[in-house]
């Protein structure tokens, strides 16, 4: 009888155990407070008041409790901008949405980086392993939409041998490739009527398109792009 | 009936031509010119076309008009990816900019992204920096003063000068053009304030790094005794679309479609 007894007690307790926490786990999706001078390193608060070393005001801390499916925040699929592939058909950058993407800056009358820009996105790809190639697009996107046509971005593909579903070529308005240059934050500028000035800048976007990684400059080591792709295909 | 008719048609023509003009009176024309700014294209010099441009930056009064017009734009609605942890900080909550900061003081702590999207709903647009840099290099009296040590040495004693932002608009001089405070109380957000080809570690930049920037010996400093403008330069290579930071506003301007055309950002 006893024995019943301690056994049932123990399940009381164990079922107590399981719901303090369930509970603790609802708190941990709550607001969290942070000290913006992260004075206690990455020490978090449940409740608003001031640091207590640096007497600042605590911030609030953004969450990332998205779920699946849905964007966050920081997500490049907010952009609402529209553009064209070499394909001819419009699309915005949502339609990419649930495969990881690597971006790079181009424009395809470009003679000295660019070049060696596309080698790099091929490099990159080439080292993605073969069972994870179908979780992955690259994305050029034009900084000169007057030149890069449509058919011009198809005929550069084809000249590269990126005539695949794998490789995607935007052009869209002036406007909205500025824009999309302030998220990446690439810097370019028409130097000539023929010749952009640009930063070579390629980054990696998670399946939700949020900014994951980026690589700056020519023909660097791309082991960590690389690694990156496939910790996120993972 | 007809002659009537008519009468009131043109009246009710006139008084909307009246209002079409209140709403642009804040607006003056900048004529066209060929300049070299800075940064040159090629080291050539750059020609802007006629435009129109808000005489004075953009308030808080007038931004919290637009937020209201606008919700997504609030404080505490506006997405991470178009706006930094600091944007409208100073503003007491979504709907009041508080008793702290004035209501014709310039707005700031707004990103690039807000005040794109502020000008675009008045049917204007941010300015280039070519378009801004021109009509910001006028004084009281010259449409370029900037071989003038008097007008350099203004800017830059603002430079020094600190917490000018919640100064009233208006509170500096008025330039050629009838543009007031391009100078005194903030910096102010371009469109392609990203056409700026320096990294943030000013040091790389001395050899023109040719793997970080492709064509990058093509912009060099082609005035660098404009010291108040390599500052202005400097500041915006430094910066992020989604940054929103204390001193830094903007102004609109307007340009007629055909100019529209010939328009790089």
């Amino acid at each position: 009888m006893k024995k019943i007894l301690n056994t049932g007690l123990l399940c009381l307790m164990l079922i107590n155990l399981i719901a303090c926490n369930t509970k603790n786990s609802d708190k941990t999706t709550a607001e969290k407070y942070q000290c913006p001078m992260h004075c206690e390193g990455g020490k978090t608060y449940d409740q608003p008041g001031t640091c207590s070393v640096c007497k600042m005001e605590l911030q609030p801390l953004a969450l990332n409790n998205k779920k699946k499916g849905e964007i966050s925040e920081l997500s490049i699929y907010n952009l609402p901008s529209k553009w064209t592939n070499q394909n001819n058909e419009e699309i915005q950058l949502k339609a990419l949405q649930g495969d990881v993407l690597v971006m790079v800056m181009i424009y395809t009358s470009c003679q000295t980086a660019c070049p060696r820009l596309v080698a790099d996105m091929r490099g990159i790809e080439e080292q993605i392993p073969a069972d994870k190639k179908d979780n992955v697009t690259l994305v050029f996107v034009s900084i000169d939409p007057q030149t890069d046509t449509p058919q011009r971005l198809k005929e550069f593909a084809k000249e590269n041998q990126m005539d695949t579903e794998k490789w995607v070529f935007l052009r869209g308005s002036e406007e909205d490739t500025r824009e999309f240059s302030a998220v990446l934050a690439v810097s370019y500028k028409k130097i000539s009527p023929m010749d952009f000035s640009h930063s070579n800048i390629i980054s990696v976007f998670d399946q939700g398109g949020e900014l994951a990684y980026q690589q700056e400059g020519l023909g660097i080591n791309n082991e960590e792009t690389v690694s990156k792709i496939i910790e996120l295909v993972n | 009936m007809g002659p009537f008719f008519k009468l009131a048609l043109t009246l009710l023509g006139i008084i909307s031509s009246i209002s079409n003009f209140a709403q642009s009176e804040q607006m003056v024309s900048v004529k066209g010119g060929t300049y070299i700014p800075l940064y040159g294209v090629d080291s050539t010099a750059v020609t802007v076309d006629e435009f129109t441009m808000d005489v004075y930056p953009v308030t808080n009064k007038e931004y919290l008009k637009f937020v209201q017009e606008y919700p997504e734009w609030k404080k505490s609605k506006v997405k991470k990816l178009f706006a930094d942890g600091n944007y409208l900080v100073n503003w007491e909550d979504d709907d009041s900019y508080g008793s702290q900061l004035a209501a014709d003081a310039a707005v700031t702590n707004v990103s690039w992204f807000a005040a794109k999207k502020y000008c675009e709903c008045q049917g204007k647009r941010l300015p280039t920096v070519d378009e801004w840099e021109y009509a910001a290099m006028a004084d009281q009296n010259n449409p370029d003063a900037r071989t003038k040590e008097t007008y350099n040495q203004l800017i830059l004693d603002w430079y020094e000068a600190p917490k000018t932002f919640n100064n009233s608009i208006g509170s500096t001089f008025k330039n050629y053009w009838g543009i007031y405070d391009l100078h005194g109380l903030v910096w102010e957000w371009t469109m392609d304030f990203n056409s700026v080809l320096i990294s943030g570690e000013s040091r790389k930049d001395v050899d023109k790094d040719s793997n970080l920037f492709c064509g990058s010996a093509a912009v060099g400093a082609s005035d660098l005794m404009n010291y108040a403008a390599f500052m202005r330069y400097a500041f915006r290579g430094s910066l992020k679309a989604n940054y929103a930071i204390r001193n830094l506003g903007f102004r609109c301007v307007q340009t007629t479609e055909s100019n529209n055309k010939n328009l790089t950002y």
